[in-house]
């Protein structure tokens, strides 16, 4: 009933999908699990024959595998963080670009458009670089560690993200519904909250799974500001391993399927309930 | 040239905000070099992914399943994975695997440089997304309008290149567009891999001249700007597609 | 509460009453001068070619449209007025929509008890009574726990006029509640407002049934480019009109 308007940006064009005019060819879990173990294996096996004295590339990452795995902990940890604080500032930004006041509503536009625009690995150094390593509150001293600036850091361009699919999501919502909570008498905030939110958060919900899942992977960035997370830990097992070349991408390929096996099922799970919201709206 | 060389001198003496870009003639170029790097890179990685695109998205159409696997697995695994990472096991894995020649010097040449590994990364990375916008297009012509087009008498090969791909484009253009922004905005991975980037030369320049804030506030504004270009073409292109009554 | 520079409402007084009300939208001048007075328990039929100003008109009474000149008294109560609580004044006056507007993510029940529940703070249980009453008024007993997708139009449409009614408004509008609905639902919406009038209810009904304006209505009035062309009983207007815009409208719609 309602009409089809979808976010811009983050989901795929909105369609009516009778029978795909080409065969489709279904994706399971497996086929892409399958190609990146094939790129780990292969080129570990594809240098396997080092001397007697080294270990295989797939035996170094055996025994390695604890220390990049609490590395990688330690990525989902920054990355739910950020997700958090990012999400919390740009639900208020997104709230504020839909204000009835102009001068609140072009704040909000230009602080979103500035950082959705910016790489993110320019807001990471910014955050890097000018937030104070330590806050002073009442006489108490905060220390930032760079871990908690890196966390910082991602929270901006996730909360300009946030501030864009809220701001979407409202606006998705049909003027009727405004219509005719006013002329029961809701408030502006009760209608906000109690009547626009909620039929919003069906629509929000997969785009902002995809945004969680971009978090997580930028979380790698960190490792070029200097946070000992899972790409830094990376280079120092290949350097404790006495650099060898042929390691490398052994050692890569295991990160890129750490971080496949914690992705891709966030994104079947974002693909299905975008199809489902879908086609029940 | 010189009026505004002179201005930030001034700016930096009244105030201490140090641009050496605009009037230190040597981070000047730098700078320049690193801007055009990353339009550079920018552009080719965007052919690149586009031409990446729309033959991933034709091959999906094919009957062979196989074939289908292959680029449902492209997809899938540079959907879900670090681009940074990406670049790592190109440049570093892939990239050490290759035979190299020897230079001059004697030192060993690699194939690829930094500059093409980055290209094809981002390229790669890039291209995944497009397969799967452009795919989603195309399934977005009604299958009525295909009948209707080969009922005509068109053939499957003019079916696609008059009406389906027409049509397709103009519902993937959002989404092409948002895309290509993240492109853009991903090509300061190839800072990583020391390639001389508008971020790479910036960190040179805070390096020695100590102006960290300015150089940051340079960047992205830099890159706003850029995004704000790449924009502005991409609305365009929108706007001259526009068909009235078709979409919104 | 009056303010004090005007005297109290009282029954005998029109409970609606309209002083040459006009509204620009830009350039568009939509209104050109309304005047008209509804006297309580009466039901007022709007009728006129589209884009004459007739949704606008309703719209401006319950402070959805700000008007830009005139005077509009609710209960005596000045609506074109800047400290006006508009909140209490929609608690007044109920509308109902073309497009229903139900809220999709609430079932029918909820749909009908939000508003008595969240803005009057009444207690949740007698409002539940309240409402399943009211459903039943509305003949879609068992259809409580539906959410508004699950409703034909029809079904949809009666639920938003309980929803209206859950806050006991004194005056309902109606917006062409009937438009966008399959000829065969028309029948039912048409009846449950019929009862309201019935149970003297006062009601503005913007509409394009004629023979229901004519049925119901006490007093029709005919709009067109912003104007009131000509208003009276629904007699003398639809059967035998005296202006000439009036006469070309009918015959185009009967």
């Amino acid at each position: 009933m309602n009409p089809a308007k979808t976010l811009p940006v983050l989901l795929s064009p909105r369609v009516e999908r009778l029978h795909p005019p080409f065969p489709v060819f279904r994706l399971r879990a497996w086929h892409g699990l399958a190609v990146a173990a094939i790129v780990v294996v292969a080129s570990g096996a594809a240098v396997a024959q080092g001397g007697p004295t080294q270990l295989s590339p797939i035996g170094v990452i055996m025994k390695w595998m604890p220390l990049l795995l609490s590395g990688f902990v330690f990525n989902i940890a920054i990355s739910l963080m950020a997700m958090t604080l990012g999400t919390v500032v740009g639900l208020a930004l997104g709230l504020m670009a839909v204000s009835e006041t102009m001068p609140v509503r072009k704040v909000s536009w230009a602080v979103t458009q500035f950082f959705r625009n910016s790489p993110w690995l320019v807001l990471l150094f910014f955050a890097m670089f000018l937030v104070p390593y330590e806050f002073r509150l009442l006489g108490v001293t905060v220390p930032f560690p760079d871990w908690i600036k890196a966390v910082i850091g991602f929270s901006l361009p996730v909360m300009a993200n946030v501030s864009e699919i809220v701001r979407g999501a409202i606006r998705s919502i049909p003027d009727g519904q405004w219509e005719s909570a006013e002329a029961l008498a809701f408030s502006r905030r009760q209608t906000m909250w109690m009547i626009i939110l909620p039929q919003c958060l069906r629509r929000m919900l997969p785009p902002w799974m995809n945004l969680y899942s971009l978090v997580t992977m930028a979380t790698v960035l960190a490792s070029v500001v200097g946070v000992s997370e899972m790409l830094t830990l990376t280079s120092q097992v290949h350097a404790a391993e006495g650099g060898r070349p042929e390691l490398l991408a052994p050692l890569y390929g295991f990160a890129l399927l750490c971080f496949f096996v914690y992705c891709y099922p966030i994104d079947r799970l974002t693909r299905r309930l975008e199809h489902r919201f879908q086609v029940r709206l | 040239m010189a009026v505004v060389a002179d201005w930030f001198r001034w700016l930096y003496e009244a105030t201490g905000f140090n641009f050496t870009i605009f009037y230190d003639p040597y981070d000047a170029r730098q700078m320049l070099g690193g801007f055009l790097m990353t339009v550079q890179l920018s552009v080719i990685s965007i052919l690149l992914s586009l031409v990446i695109g729309i033959l991933g998205a034709w091959l999906q159409g094919s009957n062979l399943r196989l074939v289908r696997g292959l680029v449902g697995g492209f997809i899938t695994v540079f959907r879900n994975t670090p681009p940074l990472v990406q670049i790592f096991f190109f440049y570093f894995g892939i990239g050490t695997l290759l035979p190299g020649t020897e230079n001059q010097w004697g030192m060993r040449q690699p194939m690829l440089s930094n500059v093409q590994w980055a290209i094809i990364s981002l390229s790669l990375f890039a291209g995944a997304f497009n397969v799967e916008i452009f795919r989603s297009g195309i399934e977005a012509v009604p299958r009525t309008t295909v009948e209707a087009a080969e009922a005509l008498g068109y053939t499957r090969l003019g079916t696609y290149r008059h009406v389906v791909l027409p049509l397709a484009l103009r519902v993937c253009l959002p989404a092409l567009n948002n895309n290509l922004v993240n492109l853009l905005k991903t090509t300061t991975l190839a800072y990583a891999i020391a390639v001389p980037e508008m971020l790479y030369v910036a960190k040179q320049i805070w390096g020695s001249s100590q102006n960290v804030l300015e150089m940051m506030l340079f960047l992205l504004f830099a890159y706003v700007g850029l995004v704000g270009i790449l924009v502005f073409i991409m609305h365009r292109w929108e706007r001259a597609m526009r068909i009235p009554g078709y979409g919104r | 509460m009056a303010p004090a520079e005007q005297p109290a409402w009282t029954p005998d007084q029109p409970i609606v009453r309209l002083r040459d009300v006009r509204k620009s939208f830009g350039s568009l001048e939509v209104l050109k001068g309304i005047t008209m007075d509804v006297a309580k328990g009466e039901a007022i039929c709007i009728i006129g070619p589209s884009g004459s100003g007739k949704s606008t008109l309703i719209r401006c009474i319950n402070a959805l449209v700000a008007i830009d000149e005139g005077s509009i008294l609710v209960e005596g109560q000045e609506v074109n007025d800047p400290k006006l609580d508009k909140l209490a004044l929609r608690r007044k006056v109920g509308m109902v929509f073309q497009q229903y507007n139900l809220f999709p993510h609430k079932t029918a029940l909820q749909n009908v008890m939000m508003a008595p529940v969240h803005v009057l703070k009444q207690d949740r249980r007698e409002v539940e009574d309240r409402a399943r009453a009211l459903m039943r008024k509305v003949r879609l007993e068992g259809k409580e726990d539906a959410y508004p997708g699950e409703l034909s139009g029809g079904q949809q449409q009666r639920v938003a006029i309980a929803r209206s009614l859950a806050m006991r408004p004194d005056i309902m509008l109606f917006d062409e509640v009937t438009a966008a609905l399959d000829p065969e639902t028309v029948k039912e919406v048409l009846q449950t407002i019929r009862q309201l009038v019935e149970d003297g209810l006062t009601c503005l009904i913007v509409t394009h049934e004629m023979g229901f304006a004519r049925e119901v209505a006490d007093h029709v009035y005919f709009t067109d480019r912003g104007v009131i062309v000509e208003h009276g009983p629904p007699r003398d207007i639809l059967s035998n009109p005296r202006e000439e815009r009036t006469k070309a409208f009918l015959e185009q719609v009967l």
